[in-house]
């Protein structure tokens, strides 16, 4: 089975995330945690960059990588945490949390699985088309502004609730 | 100027599959995890896979409503994990511990 030059990097992607957020999980120290997945956040857009998502790939990595998760470091850093406070939960407690996961995660692949039999599978085909103008950042600028003018203020309002809140909330007094 | 593009030599199944199974690795985690902060990284997790299948199927159909949306649940994050962690440091003011298992009265 030979796959093409896309289908290699994407399984080395998929690779690489899987491995990321299962160590986010499973890492001691929260620090470790930030720092895989800041990895797992680069993964993501090199998925987006796969799809042709040009302006999410950069804004992932701008806004993701190089924002939230500096915040999340800040955070971290600035408080002195020590990994063993409590006595960690028992045994019964995480590896029924585990199979949760686990059974969610196959309940919904036999789902996706079980429900694309019957349906023609015209999308999961290999059928080559041409390059479209969708990921490009003026087409997305277009139809931002022109079809979304109303939602793109409101998350402006929003932002601006949200630093009021958090500035609010990070007074000593 | 009509490439042929790459695009489809991955069928969107797989990106259905890995979306899945990022997104059940969040949930385990927000399941398990007892540190706050490492509790909001799930979360993050979580909605990353959420922006892959969405962008995934953007990307399929030619509809570039799919990648704005993908916008507008960053800009949410964004705003969330702000909040999250300020709430989290005057948490950690008072009681020197993130840990949540200590967070169990609503009102002192």
């Amino acid at each position: 089975m030979s796959l093409s030059l896309n289908q290699i990097a994407f399984l080395g992607f998929a690779a690489m995330s899987l491995l990321t957020a299962i160590l986010v999980l499973t890492s001691k120290k929260p620090i470790y945690s930030v720092i895989y997945l800041i990895l797992y956040m680069a993964t993501i857009a090199g998925y987006f960059l796969l799809l042709h998502a040009e302006f999410l790939f950069i804004v992932q990595l701008i806004v993701y990588a190089g924002a939230i998760l500096v915040l999340f470091l800040y955070v971290v850093m600035l408080m002195d945490l020590n990994s063993a406070g409590e006595p960690p939960p028992s045994n019964l407690m995480r590896g029924g949390s585990i199979l949760l996961g686990g059974v969610m995660a196959l309940g919904l692949v036999l789902g996706i699985a079980k429900h694309a039999e019957g349906t023609p599978s015209g999308i999961t085909e290999s059928v080559a088309y041409p390059v479209t103008q969708v990921g490009k950042v003026a087409s997305l600028g277009f139809d931002l502004f022109n079809n979304y003018l109303i939602p793109f203020e409101v998350v402006s309002i929003l932002f601006l609730s949200a630093m009021v809140g958090a500035v609010m909330l990070g007074r000593k007094d | 100027m009509s490439e042929v593009s790459a695009l489809q030599t991955i069928p969107l199944d797989w990106y259905i599959y890995l979306s899945l199974t990022l997104f059940a690795i969040g949930v385990t985690g927000v399941l398990i995890k007892r540190n706050a902060i490492v509790l909001l990284m799930c979360i993050e997790i979580m909605l990353n896979a959420v922006n892959l299948l969405l962008v995934a199927f953007s990307a399929y159909s030619g509809d570039s409503s799919g990648q704005l949306f993908v916008f507008f649940v960053m800009v949410v994050a964004a705003a969330e994990v702000a909040v999250g962690l300020a709430i989290i440091v005057m948490i950690y003011r008072n009681m020197q511990s993130v840990n949540i298992n200590l967070l169990d009265k609503l009102k002192w």
